[in-house]
C-alpha cells in the first residue's frame, strides 16, 4: 500500500511496461479502422502535439530550463526522416516499408538529440531569459539553414514525402513518449530534474550534478521532438521551413504552460484541447486566431497555475 | 597534515580585490568532533564556510578533506566525498514533498540512472524500495515521517530547518556543515536545536561544524571553538577558554 502511495506510476515490470504495451497494441488496432479523413488528420495532429508538449515539458516543466527551440528540434527530425524516406523508399520492397519508416523516425530523433546536445551544452551557463533567447536563436538558425539547403527543397519546401504516418504509429510513439518522461521523472534518479529546477545550488550541494540533468533533459526532449517531426513529415507529406518558425515553438510552450508546468497528464490534456480549439473555431473564419488568442489570455488570467492543476502537490 | 583530522585547512587566504576576507586560516577538524566557528558580523565566517564547500577557491594555502585536496572540486563532488551542508537561508526543493526532498539527496550513492529508470526491472524496484526504507527511517528519526507527503515549503520554520538537516544527512556525510542553524529561532527552538545537533553527532558518528554568531548555542554544544575577527583566527579552544579569552571579549564587546 505504501508503495502505491509513493509511486503514482507503477515501479514494477508488470506495471508501467504493461500499460505501455497495451497502449501501443491498442493504437495499432485502432488504426485498422476506416475513418473520415478530416477527423483522422486532426487526431494524428493531436498525437504529434502530445509528443511535442510532453517532451518539452521534460525540459521546461520538470527541469525548469526555459527552451523556445522545440520547433527547431522538430524541424531537424522532420527533414532528416523525410530525406531518408525519399532517398531509400524506392529501393525498399513494399512489405518492409514500415521498417524503413521506423528507421527514418529513429534517425530523425537521433539527429535531433545530437542537436539537443549541441544546444544543451553551451547553454548550461545561461538561465531564464538568456537561455530562452539562445534556444530561440537556435530554432531560427535551423529554419534559415533549411531555407537555403537545396537538398531539402530550400524555401519552396520538400515535396512528395510518402504517407507512412498512421494513427497507430502516432499514438504508439505518443505512448512511448509519455512512458519515457513519466518513468524518468518518477524515480529516485528523476527527482534530480525537479531538484535542479527548484534550487540548483542546493541540488549540487546534495550531490546532484545539475549539468548532467540539464543535458539529459535537452537530449531526451529533443529526441522526441525529432520523432514528432518525422511523424509530421510523413503525415503532411510536405515540409516548408516556415512551418518551423518560432511561433510553432510558442504553440508548444503554451501547451506546457496551460497544462501546468511539470505535470505530464495535464500537459497531454492541454495538447488535445489546444489542437482541437482552432478546429472548433473554424466557423469564425477570419476571426479564428483572434478568438484563439483571447481564449488563451483569458485562460492564463483565470488559471495561471495551469488549467488542469489541482491541489498543492506538484511534480508528481 | 594532521593524520587524524578529516578536514585540514592550512594557511588559507582569500582576497577579493583589495579586501582580504580570510587571512592565513588554520583549522583542523577531527572525526566526530563538534566544532564551532564564531565571530562578529563580517568576520569572514561565511567566506571560510564557502572555502570549505568549494564555492570559493583560496588565493593562497590549501584545504584537504579526507586526504584529498578540496580545491577545484565542484560542490556535488565534495558532497560525494563526504561534505554536506545546510544553508543560512533555507533552500529546500519547493515543489517536492518532504519525502522527495530527502529522496533526491540519496541518489548520489546509487548507480541507478536513465537506463534502469526506463527499464523498470526487478533491480530497479528493489533499489527504489531500499531508498524508500532509507528515507523513511531518516524521517522517522527526526519525527518528520508524518509529514512525508506535505510540500516541503509548507512546513513550519523549525520543521524546515530540521528537514534541511535530514536532507544533508541522506547524502551520508562524514562532515556536516551547518550555516547559522539558529538564525531566526526563539530560545525554545534554539534549545531544541542544540539537543538535536548533539543527537545527530552521537547517532551518526559524524563531525559537525557550526557557523553561528549566537554565542549561547555555540558555547552550549561545541567541544572546540574557533573565533574569527577581520578574517583572522584570534582564538581557538574549549568553550571555557574562549569565554575567558580577552581577545574574544574585546572582539565582541569592544575595549575601553
Amino acid at each position: 500500500m505504501a508503495a502505491d502511495l509513493k509511486f503514482p506510476f507503477p515501479a514494477s515490470l508488470n506495471g508501467a511496461k504493461r500499460w505501455l504495451l497495451v497502449a501501443v497494441v491498442l493504437s495499432f488496432l485502432l488504426s485498422l479502422g476506416h475513418y473520415n479523413r478530416y477527423y483522422l488528420g486532426v487526431t494524428i495532429d493531436i498525437g504529434i502535439n502530445i509528443i511535442l508538449a510532453v517532451s518539452l515539458n521534460l525540459i521546461n516543466g520538470y527541469t525548469g530550463q526555459f527552451s523556445l527551440g522545440h520547433a527547431g528540434f522538430m524541424a531537424v527530425g522532420a527533414y532528416t526522416a523525410a530525406k531518408f524516406s525519399l532517398v531509400f523508399a524506392p529501393g525498399v520492397p513494399e512489405p518492409l516499408r514500415p521498417l524503413l519508416f521506423l528507421v527514418a523516425l529513429l534517425l530523425g530523433g537521433a539527429v535531433a538529440a545530437i542537436a539537443g546536445l549541441a544546444v544543451g551544452v553551451p547553454s548550461l551557463r545561461l538561465k531564464g531569459d538568456y537561455l530562452a533567447i539562445v534556444t530561440l536563436g537556435f530554432g531560427e538558425i535551423i529554419r534559415v539553414i533549411v531555407q537555403n539547403m537545396e537538398a531539402v527543397g530550400a524555401a519552396s519546401g520538400l515535396k512528395g514525402i510518402p504517407k507512412y504516418t498512421t494513427l497507430g504509429w502516432t499514438f504508439a510513439l505518443a505512448s512511448a513518449t509519455v512512458y519515457v518522461v513519466v518513468s524518468l521523472v518518477n524515480s529516485t534518479y528523476g527527482r534530480g530534474f525537479v531538484a535542479v529546477k527548484d534550487d540548483e545550488v542546493a541540488a549540487s550541494s546534495m550531490g546532484i550534478n545539475p549539468v548532467r540533468y540539464k543535458v539529459t533533459a535537452f537530449v531526451v526532449g529533443a529526441f522526441f521532438a525529432g520523432i514528432a517531426g518525422g511523424l509530421y513529415a510523413h503525415h503532411k507529406q510536405f515540409l516548408s521551413p516556415t512551418g518551423f518558425d518560432f511561433l510553432k515553438s510558442i504553440d508548444i510552450v503554451v501547451m506546457v504552460i496551460l497544462g501546468g508546468m511539470g505535470r505530464t497528464a495535464s500537459v497531454v490534456v492541454a495538447a488535445v484541447v489546444l489542437t482541437l480549439l482552432p478546429e472548433f473555431l473554424r466557423q469564425f473564419a477570419d476571426y479564428r486566431m483572434i478568438i484563439y488568442a483571447l481564449l488563451i489570455i483569458g485562460l492564463m488570467m483565470a488559471r495561471p497555475q495551469g488549467l488542469f492543476t489541482f491541489g498543492r502537490r506538484a511534480a508528481a | 597534515m594532521n593524520a587524524t583530522s578529516i578536514l585540514s585547512v592550512r594557511n588559507a587566504t582569500i582576497r577579493f580585490g583589495g579586501l582580504t576576507a580570510v587571512s592565513e586560516l588554520n583549522l583542523e577538524i577531527r572525526p566526530q568532533e563538534l566544532i564551532g566557528l564564531i565571530g562578529p558580523n563580517g568576520a569572514g565566517k561565511t567566506t571560510a564556510f564557502n572555502l570549505i564547500t568549494g564555492v570559493y577557491q583560496p588565493t593562497e594555502g590549501e584545504i584537504h578533506f579526507a586526504g584529498q585536496p578540496v580545491a577545484a572540486k565542484r560542490p556535488h563532488h565534495l558532497t560525494k566525498m563526504g561534505i554536506a551542508r545546510t544553508f543560512q537561508n533555507i533552500r529546500l526543493f519547493g515543489s517536492l514533498s518532504v519525502f522527495d526532498n530527502v529522496r533526491a539527496a540519496t541518489q548520489l550513492h546509487r548507480s541507478h540512472g536513465v537506463r534502469t529508470a526506463l527499464w523498470r526491472g526487478a533491480s530497479f524496484a528493489k533499489a527504489e524500495a531500499e531508498v524508500e526504507r532509507e528515507v523513511l527511517d531518516l524521517l522517522e528519526i527526526f519525527d518528520l515521517a508524518r509529514l512525508r507527503d506535505e510540500e516541503a515549503t509548507c512546513l513550519p520554520y523549525g520543521d524546515q530547518r530540521r528537514l534541511e538537516i535530514v536532507r544533508a544527512l541522506a547524502t551520508k556525510p562524514k562532515l556536516l556543515l551547518l550555516d547559522e542553524p539558529a538564525a531566526g529561532m526563539n530560545p525554545t527552538e534554539k534549545a531544541e536545536l542544540m539537543r538535536l545537533i548533539g543527537f545527530i553527532r552521537d547517532k551518526f558518528g559524524i563531525a559537525i561544524m557550526l557557523v553561528e554568531h549566537d554565542m549561547k548555542v555555540v558555547m552550549g554544544i561545541c567541544e572546540r571553538i574557533a573565533v574569527l575577527e577581520y578574517g583572522k583566527k584570534i582564538a581557538e579552544g574549549t568553550p571555557e577558554e574562549i569565554r575567558k579569552d580577552p581577545k574574544v571579549i574585546a572582539a565582541y564587546l569592544g575595549t575601553e
